[in-house]
């Protein structure tokens, strides 16, 4: 079989793959970042950061970019918006296929494919989309002003972007299947003085309904299973995340949340795959914790690359 | 003005002049934004794919932008950006919100023709 064409594939290019590509190009690896959306993943949805240590306050779009230059300036190859059609990770050679045409190997994987908000898959959901439920307070509250709107979850998220939708609505429904919120303190509290906010406890949404837009949701409480419609004209949806691990079951072990398990040196159960970021089991999921995996994943497949280096032609190893 | 690679429309004749001048247009108007900027990363990308469709991209909190943000076609959109695509100066197709590249491409080969390689 022909050498592979990299030393390691990283599959992803959010914080945490970016941050890999950084380490293992500065360590002269060859290394190729695949991903499949945007670069920089869930940080470029992020409108603020103001607790990256280093940085005061940048937008989300501005760290990923200057992640996305550093990783490319040490010599990564970065390819966004492809689909990995097929992975096989098993063997010395790991090979990857690009759009279902193209096949690229390398000794070493990092998985680093991410999360997304997670959706309520209720009917009504995917159709209304952009035309009255959102998932982005920021970009898109503005469209909502002094209008009656919901948030669904019970989150820091939901609950702090319900107090920012109120500079717009005239009233923020909060729909909460628990009876009790898992935001902070604080949240909760800036939350409930709210006037303009109200809570709808231990009750899930059964489906939106609306012709060209959004006009009204139809709310179930679970205890007593009762349905009431409420008219509304907008709906945001913060009820957290899930790993984009999808292609990856029956390749790696993952955990019953779709979580990749992973050693603490990032090591899946998997010789010469490793995985990072948001996609891992791990409880706090931060553009520091991402970076941070990103690193701890680099230094293990470099290792790991060592090891494996007497199997290696000088050829491959010296990249001649 | 946008920070993107893309042509930008910085007024309402920009648009005109552009939908006088080529057949099949796309016009993403937005904001840099978390769910705007995908979108032009995904136009940025399909310029050389598709070389028979103008991208162009046009600052959504910009007057001139009601041509796009006044279109009966967005009349019930609540979620930025709005894509419009064009063809001989008639809107084909809109979009609000957030899209991926795959959402985009089923649009452009359906409503433009597919891809144009370019050599």
């Amino acid at each position: 079989m022909s050498s592979p064409s990299f030393d390691v594939i990283v599959i992803g290019a959010g914080p945490a793959g970016l941050t890999a590509g950084i380490y293992l190009a500065r360590a002269k690896m060859r290394t190729l970042i695949l991903n499949e959306g945007t670069v920089g993943g869930q940080l470029v949805l992020t409108h603020e950061v103001a607790n990256y240590p280093g940085v005061e306050s940048t937008s989300g779009y501005q760290l990923a970019t200057t992640m996305r230059n550093q990783a490319q300036k040490f010599g990564c190859t970065i390819r966004s918006n492809v689909s990995v059609t097929k992975l096989d990770l098993e063997g010395e050679t790991k090979s990857v296929e690009v759009n279902g045409r193209e096949t690229v190997t390398a000794h070493a994987v990092i998985l680093a494919p991410g999360g997304r908000s997670r959706t309520l898959g209720v009917p009504g959901e995917s159709d209304l989309r952009g035309k009255g439920i959102s998932y982005c307070a920021t970009c898109d509250g503005d469209f909502f002003q002094d209008k009656n709107i919901i948030v669904v979850g019970g989150g820091n998220s939901a609950l702090e972007e319900a107090v920012s939708l109120t500079k717009y609505a005239s009233s923020v429904t909060i729909v909460h299947q628990f009876d009790h919120f898992q935001a902070s303190a604080h949240a909760v509290e800036e939350a409930m003085q709210n006037p303009k906010i109200s809570f709808i406890m231990e009750s899930t949404i059964a489906e939106f309904i609306g012709q060209e837009s959004l006009e009204s949701v139809q709310v179930k409480h679970i205890p007593t299973g009762e349905v009431t419609e409420i008219a509304i004209e907008g709906a945001f949806i913060f009820i957290g995340y899930v790993p984009n691990t999808e292609t990856l079951h029956g390749l790696v072990d993952l955990n019953q949340a779709g979580e990749i398990k992973v050693s603490p040196f990032l090591e899946t159960n998997v010789s010469g795959v490793f995985a990072a970021g948001d996609s891992i089991t791990k409880r706090y999921r931060q553009i520091t914790t991402a970076v941070a995996d990103g690193t701890v994943a680099a230094l293990s497949a470099i290792d790991y690359l060592s090891t494996v280096s007497e199997s290696r032609t000088a050829e491959e190893v010296l990249h001649i | 003005m946008l920070q993107t690679n893309l042509k930008h429309l910085l007024s309402a004749k920009d648009l005109e002049e552009t939908l006088k001048s080529n057949e099949n247009v796309m016009v993403c108007c937005g904001r840099m934004g978390p769910m705007c900027i995908p979108v032009y990363e995904v136009m940025d990308e399909l310029q050389g794919e598709y070389s028979h469709v103008a991208f162009r991209d046009m600052e959504f909190d910009t007057a001139d932008a009601a041509a796009i943000r006044n279109l009966p076609e967005c009349r019930n959109f609540r979620g930025l950006p709005f894509t419009v695509y064009f063809k001989n100066g008639k809107v084909v197709k809109a979009t609000s919100s957030i899209q991926n590249k795959d959402q985009v491409t089923s649009v452009l080969n359906s409503e433009f023709s597919a891809k144009v390689s370019v050599k």
